[in-house]
């Protein structure tokens, strides 16, 4: 396989499960963007809007999301350990089990099996499925780490911890319900408890799947694209500490002004304003890097998806705090400005960063060079591109309906009824549906140059 | 950095860390009166509302609808009295949502005739043309499954006998299908005639949209 044996099978494995999940869910995203402004794509029952939405929301995170870290960290497990996987035979299990359960989850997403509690809406026996995949996957990182030859354990192997550990707790405490049948439980929890138990999971789930792993990505593979170490280790070593201790009390900004206790929300707000300082601390790190070195933005098209990816990550992560604000979040709340801030975190930030990792790691382990660089800058314009606009026409969207909402006749009566908010954000509808086609098409690029660097295969590095 | 050559102690330091925000802010509170006040004015769903919130959740009805309506001066003027946290006592899992494509439904309950619903969800466009809500005239077309109903209440926590469940449900079935219900109209419009005389889905899903925020308003008028 290669000189230090090590597993890259499962790593492949992974990393097309990946794009497979990816064009998936951006089909079923699509999907449901049309539905936004004309409702006749509401075919059947499982092609409606609510059912719909779900498949897109666990496609991307627990489908393709997650198959890219899995991809990544046993591909850095190794490398940063000398050592190969513990446990080839049941990484590949894992791999085998993962498709199955997503495909098992999608379907039933469908059928409308939904337990409602965003980014857990699997029913229980699809949880227990994801449980005994992420033990799966824990006992090889563990293992690996356990006989590894390389003592000190580089920054990325510290964020694949925090997350192996944490995704762990939040995904059992949230899902705890009980079976009626095979097809329907009930959460252990009710009313406000429920709602804190669920955001403290749905914040931290995506901070611990889109920040934490990419993170991860970002610290090891930036310095291997580029040949520059990390600006500073002390500031790694404060950024990774102060953001696991703080993220987990935000949760509950997600529930500003509603009856949860008030005390939980304002505790919630003052922790994420301090998460901006541990946010940055990796921004900062990533910039400082490149001192001296910024001609690699030209020279080196694999620089451009980190910078832009972590330029990504520092405006998202000033945004959500700012939203967590309480006047901030009166106005912002439940209207698709907040759409537009989860968007730019995925589609910028882990977009670029997952593409810039694949890149650089596909042929690696495939031991051949990139089908196409010019393929690669195609794409990171379109992606970018594809981006910005779906996410400005969703803030332009919630601004007006935000205000809409709010607006009222000199006499203290609302000025405009609901259906009149809705119908005005059409325009806005049909943009994002364009720039979500801009984005697909430059994800399908990014697919295809990766499928025809691995048929390139097998050496033939000068070809 | 001596824990940097520590897995195992850097994974146990990683989870009490991460566990300190947690505990104080979710564990803790899951133990405190103020996360579960109860009142005497808001009653369980009967076995039908449940049967109907159900069928809310299967469809996804949460990602488009909060039901939480906030205390602010628009909110209240569009919504109704803003949300309290008991009535969200019998909540499993809670359904406040987080993105209002529609409006909120947390005041829905009595606003409306049921015949407004039948014809609503039958065709949201075809009461309102520019509405970008999916029509779900189908659920007419499904004989409500009750077989789980007292298992469910019974899960819950709602206190029912099981003959008090089968009541509930004869005793809905027996409205809505009285040649003298009010919505009789609509309601047959949207059923097929084979189910005009059986409980369908969109029959419960009516009954829980009834219910939101009913109990409440008896808790205003009596304060």
């Amino acid at each position: 396989m290669n000189e230090a044996g090590y597993n890259y099978r499962v790593v492949r494995g992974f990393a097309f499960s990946a794009l497979f999940w990816l064009v998936i869910g951006l089909v079923v995203g699509l999907w449901i963007a049309f539905e936004m402004f004309n409702p006749a794509l509401n075919l059947t029952p499982w092609l409606s809007f609510g059912r719909l939405r779900v498949v897109h929301t666990n496609g991307m995170g627990l489908g393709f999301s997650l198959a890219a870290i899995f991809a990544t960290s046993y591909y850095m497990l190794q490398r940063l350990t000398r050592t190969a996987l513990a446990f080839p035979r049941l990484a590949q299990a894992h791999l085998y089990l993962f498709n199955t359960v997503i495909a098992l989850g999608a379907l039933s997403l469908f059928a409308g099996m939904n337990t409602t509690k965003e980014y857990a809406e699997l029913e229980w026996p699809i949880d227990i499925g994801v449980v005994i995949f992420w033990v799966m996957f824990a006992v090889n990182v563990f293992g690996t780490l356990i006989r590894r030859k390389e003592k000190q354990m580089y920054i990325s192997l510290w964020y694949i911890i925090a997350m192996t550990v944490a995704i762990a707790i939040l995904y059992i405490v949230n899902n705890l319900e009980i079976p009626i049948n095979l097809f329907k439980s009930y959460s252990v929890y009710a009313g406000a408890n429920d709602a804190n138990v669920e955001w403290w999971y749905g914040h931290n789930i995506v901070g611990f799947i889109f920040t934490v792993p990419m993170l991860a990505m970002f610290y090891y593979f930036l310095p291997k694209a580029t040949g520059l170490p990390i600006y500073s280790h002390r500031l790694s070593i404060i950024s990774f500490w102060a953001l696991n201790f703080a993220y987990l009390w935000t949760g509950a900004h997600h529930l500003m002004l509603t009856p949860l206790p008030e005390w939980i929300q304002t505790v919630a707000m003052g922790f994420s304003i301090f998460l901006i300082a541990p946010s940055w601390g990796s921004v900062v790190n990533g910039y400082y890097t490149l001192q001296g070195n910024w001609d690699q933005m030209r020279s080196n098209y694999l620089v451009k998806f980190f910078i832009a990816g972590i330029t990504f990550y520092g405006l998202q992560t000033i945004q959500g705090p700012l939203q967590g604000l309480r006047t901030i979040n009166a106005f912002f709340h439940y209207t698709d400005w907040v759409i537009g801030h989860v968007h730019m975190g995925t589609m910028g930030w882990v977009t670029m960063v997952v593409a810039a990792s694949f890149y650089y790691m596909i042929p690696h382990i495939t031991n051949t060079e990139l089908y196409s660089i010019k393929l690669a800058n195609i794409q990171f314009w379109l992606t970018l591109f594809g981006q910005v606009m779906w996410t400005t026409a969703m803030w332009i969207a919630g601004i007006q309906q935000g205000a809409m909402w709010k607006a009222t006749n000199p006499d203290g009566s609302l000025m405009y009824n609901f259906l009149d908010t809705v119908a005005s954000l059409y325009p806005y509808y049909k943009l994002r549906f364009a720039a979500g086609l801009i984005f697909f098409i430059g994800v399908l690029i990014f697919v295809w140059n990766l499928v025809m660097t691995v048929r390139k295969q097998p050496r033939q590095a000068e070809a | 950095m001596g824990i940097t050559s520590k897995p195992v102690v850097f994974a146990v330091l990683s989870a009490a860390v991460i566990l300190i925000g947690t505990t104080a802010t979710v564990f803790i509170p899951l133990f405190m009166p103020s996360t579960q006040p109860v009142s005497a004015y808001i009653k369980p769903y009967t076995a039908i509302e449940q049967e109907g919130r159900d069928i809310y959740m299967r469809e996804g009805c949460n990602n488009c609808h909060t039901q939480t309506v906030r205390p602010l001066r628009t909110e209240v003027l569009r919504y109704g009295e803003y949300s309290k946290p008991e009535e969200f006592a019998y909540d499993r899992p809670f359904l406040w949502g987080s993105r209002r494509t529609g409006p909120d439904l947390n005041r829905v309950g009595g606003k409306y005739p049921d015949s407004w619903h039948y014809t609503h969800l039958m065709s949201p466009q075809g009461m309102f043309e520019k509405s970008n809500m999916p029509p779900f005239a189908w659920l007419a077309k499904n004989k409500l499954d009750t077989s789980y109903s007292y298992n469910k209440t019974s899960t819950l926590g709602f206190g029912y006998s099981e003959s008090d469940v089968r009541q509930q449900i004869s005793q809905y079935k027996a409205t809505v299908t009285d040649d003298a219900y009010p919505s009789k109209e609509s309601r047959d419009k949207v059923t097929p005639p084979e189910l005009r005389k059986e409980l369908t889905e969109m029959d419960a899903l009516i009954a829980y949209l009834q219910k939101l925020g009913r109990d409440v308003k008896n808790m205003e008028a009596k304060k």
